[in-house]
């Protein structure tokens, strides 16, 4: 501690460290909210269903997604991403994940939502498996701290069905 | 640095003063910022609290404020003690 600079520098170094140990402790405090969130997805309508001239099905459909995701939202959440995938197996793929519709929650203020959205992705099976398939519609949540680990989780909906001819 | 700005700077009791300070303030502060931001749900808050602080910290240990400089070192003068006490018999030489 002779000098200005010696002491400038001792206190910046210090200064700095604790505040990654502050951050440290904010991210661990996460740990301590349970959340609690709900999800409810409804496909309104099946709009067209085509076999593409490649050989792949495509559908599209009007969803209505609505969901409570307030409680995952914590002092240390920047955003939340959500996003909902149709999930089904074919004869070919055990699992098939196909992403329909996505968004970026920025605050807890909009965390409560009910959207009614044609599918914002294309829904295209790899084949022609689609007819008369049935699919769960999983939502994803992944969320994103101002400092710290992302974690994410999901809620499985089933008991979808596509329709059995194209149309 | 000569033994003159030295003595004019900061002594050992003032730096080790301002060291203990500067640790103090910041982590009790930094404890007060993170628990009111905690509180307020807020981690604007905490991040806002603690560089103010750092800034009210950093102005009072890093310049050499006069109070750290309360127990003064007694620097022998150059050349040892033969030269200081010469120099006092010189000073003190009747006027002829």
């Amino acid at each position: 501690m002779h000098s200005f600079g010696y002491r400038a520098n001792a206190l910046l170094t210090f200064s700095v460290t604790i505040l990654a140990l502050m951050c440290a402790i904010a991210s661990l405090s996460d740990n301590l909210n349970s959340p609690s969130p709900t999800a409810q997805v409804q496909v309104l309508n099946i709009n067209w269903f085509q076999k593409k001239p490649d050989g792949d099905d495509e559908v599209s459909m009007s969803l209505n997604v609505s969901s409570n995701l307030e409680s995952l939202f914590t002092w240390n959440t920047k955003q939340v991403f959500v996003f909902v995938a149709a999930e089904y197996d074919t004869p070919k793929n055990s699992l098939n994940q196909v992403s329909l519709w996505d968004g970026i929650i920025p605050s807890k203020e909009q965390a409560k939502f009910s959207i009614h959205t044609t599918n914002k992705y294309r829904f295209i099976d790899e084949g022609s498996n689609l007819r008369g398939k049935e699919f769960n519609l999983t939502m994803h949540w992944h969320v994103m701290p101002k400092t710290g680990k992302m974690s994410a989780d999901k809620l499985v909906m089933t008991g979808y069905r596509l329709p059995v001819t194209y149309r | 640095m000569g033994d003159r700005s030295m003595g004019c700077l900061m002594d050992w009791q003032g730096q080790m003063l301002a060291e203990q300070l500067m640790q103090i303030m910041i982590s009790s502060f930094a404890v007060m910022a993170f628990l009111g931001g905690y509180a307020l749900d807020s981690f604007e808050i905490m991040l806002l609290v603690y560089a103010g602080v750092v800034v009210l910290t950093s102005v009072i240990t890093v310049f050499n404020w006069p109070f750290f400089n309360s127990h003064p070192l007694n620097w022998l003068p150059q050349g040892g003690c033969e030269a200081s006490k010469a120099r006092v018999l010189s000073e003190h030489k009747p006027k002829c």
